[in-house]
């Protein structure tokens, strides 16, 4: 069984085509990542597989549970933690996540034990009874993952769970994540960042404009990317052939040389191994680089090389 | 569980959680009181010596007058509470949350009307204090009063599903409380609220006496000042009933929809 999967999903609101002909599968306890720009369709796919929204054509299951026949089963299977970190804040975080364990339908009882144990789980016993509006953006982040949490969902829906929140923060959120996963739960989760699909994700899906353009692990969509690529400038000129010598020993692809910037540009294939043995190459024939970086393909290199891919078969 | 139980069980989780922004900030509370205090002072001093002459009640004064239909405005006000506040839980994601889990789909908004009566409740007793220090009476014993709050609270609970309907439709808090002034105003100000209807020009007479304003400040005066109704009890109720018919399948209507 798919923990979700959707078939030839069409959505539009009004003239607006949201979604046109989307179809996803994904396997049980698996992250799965939606990559993809504002607007491309990610909150969409969220909501119609969380029961909030109706679509015109194709079909959408989560657990093998039709989303339009049995929604109310659905509910059963799923926790939603959209955008917005959607708590109360008069209510303290304890409130927050025993008010939604008990309209999940858990007894008084049942749902104090699993709050606690939540509260424990997120990191947020000590600050289980103060008001929400004294929390931080993260620790509103983690408590609305605890109340979605409440009914041990076989599906975790996360919406952008890391937007807007610094650095350690997300390092945070992702840890909370990776420890569920070990408990068997899937996920799907929406992103705007590659990182965070690289660095979460079992399988990519990458929406644009209400499409799937690409789908894969993320090591297949960095090879359809070309890889990393490591970028040095030189001092003058006059080094141009030994630097361009130096680099042919590490690609067989094309080496841009910019003679304005004085730069190159080495496409690469095991990131920091080459770019190691690229510093060596360049001390040993005394080579002086005035800066030298690695990078990573961005989210902008998916959508310029997928997109130009498309023009291709058009012409 | 039945789904009953459900229903009754989700909802009265859902009003706990709304009384408590009240508890949690009970500044919330002064401010909705505020203003219909300072309306029963106004109009008191400020119109009270005008409108004396036009009004009959027992004992003559224009403060027993006024205090029912300051109060038809306090539950008024209060019913537009309603779809503010889920105006608010919808831009925030928290009817987002509700609607994907497996809860009863009337509690949310049966929570919110019932919470909102609650605080009503609250709000009219202050306010009949109020009136009290102003020198206001009941002249009809403790049933009239009681009475005269409970015509007052159901007229403003059937506001409440009609604000449900509009709050939800429009998904914006700013905007809903403007489009109550347009209700409200009119509706309480060509009603028998603060002056009598015979002072009017005919046609605005014509709609004054016909409109449900009208009614439930003639039924809240015969509980709490015991004069005549002339059936305003029975038209109140036939017209809450009927707000009820429509707005509450209405509102749950629009609850559901999975549109955006």
């Amino acid at each position: 069984m798919y923990s979700f999967e959707l078939k030839d999903v069409h959505k539009h609101f009004g003239n607006i085509k949201a979604l046109n002909g989307v179809s996803l599968k994904a396997k049980e306890g698996s992250i799965y990542g939606l990559l993809g720009p504002n607007g491309a369709g990610k909150t969409t796919i969220v909501r119609i597989l969380s029961t909030l929204l109706a679509f015109e054509k194709g079909s959408a299951k989560v657990h093998g549970v039709d989303v339009s026949k049995d929604p109310d089963g659905v509910r059963r299977l799923i926790g939603l933690a959209g955008q917005y970190a959607a708590v109360d804040e008069f209510l303290t975080g304890y409130e927050n996540v025993f008010m939604t364990a008990r309209l999940y339908g858990l007894t008084r009882k049942e749902s104090k034990k699993r709050t606690n144990e939540l509260l424990e789980i997120l990191g947020l016993a000590k600050a289980a009874k103060r008001p929400v509006r004294t929390y931080s953006g993260g620790m509103r982040r983690r408590l609305d993952l605890g109340a979605s949490l409440v009914g041990k969902p076989k599906i975790m829906f996360l919406d952008e769970p890391t937007t807007g929140l610094d650095p350690k923060t997300r390092l945070d959120i992702w840890n909370t994540i990776n420890d569920l996963v070990k408990n068997g739960t899937s996920f799907l989760l929406t992103t705007q960042y590659l990182e965070e699909a690289d660095q979460m994700a079992n399988q990519i899906a990458v929406i644009d404009g209400g499409k799937v353009i690409a789908e894969g692990t993320s090591k297949q969509l960095k090879a359809l990317l070309g890889g990393e690529v490591v970028e040095f400038k030189l001092k003058n000129d006059q080094e141009k052939s030994a630097a361009l010598e130096i680099a042919k020993k590490f690609t067989k692809q094309t080496i841009s040389y910019d003679p304005e910037t004085l730069s190159v540009k080495v496409p690469i294939s095991s990131g920091a191994n080459d770019l190691m043995a690229i510093v060596q190459e360049l001390n040993n024939h005394q080579l002086a680089v005035v800066s030298l970086s690695l990078h990573q393909p961005s989210l902008d290199d998916v959508f310029l090389s997928l997109t130009s891919k498309d023009k291709g078969i058009e012409q | 569980m039945n789904s009953f139980a459900q229903a009754l069980r989700d909802t009265l989780i859902i009003t706990q959680r709304n009384l408590m922004r009240y508890i949690r900030l009970p500044r919330l509370l002064f401010f909705s009181v505020i203003q219909p205090v300072m309306f029963i002072v106004l109009f008191n001093y400020v119109f009270g010596g005008a409108l004396i002459s036009s009004i009959s009640v027992p004992g003559g004064k224009y403060i027993d007058y006024l205090l029912p239909g300051i109060l038809v405005q306090l539950v008024m006000f209060g019913g537009v509470q309603t779809g503010i506040g889920l105006a608010e839980d919808m831009s925030k994601g928290i009817i987002d949350r509700f609607r994907a889990l497996p809860m009863s789909r009337i509690a949310v908004i049966a929570g919110r009307t019932l919470s909102d009566t609650i605080r009503n409740l609250v709000s009219m007793l202050i306010m009949i204090s109020a009136g009290m220090l102003l020198g206001f009476r009941f002249h009809n014993g403790f049933w009239g009063a009681i009475g005269m709050m409970a015509v007052l609270l159901l007229f403003g609970l059937s506001f409440s599903w009609i604000f449900a309907y509009i709050g939800m439709a429009i998904k914006d808090a700013e905007t809903a409380q403007l489009a109550s002034f347009v209700f409200i105003f009119p509706l309480t100000f060509a009603s028998a609220a603060f002056v009598s209807v015979q002072s009017m020009s005919s046609w605005l007479q014509v709609f004054a006496r016909n409109q449900p304003v009208t009614m439930v400040v003639d039924a809240a005066r015969h509980f709490a000042l015991g004069i005549a109704s002339g059936g305003a009890i029975w038209k109140i109720l036939t017209w809450t009933t009927v707000i009820f018919i429509v707005f509450i399948p209405l509102s749950i209507w629009q609850y559901q929809r999975r549109n955006s």
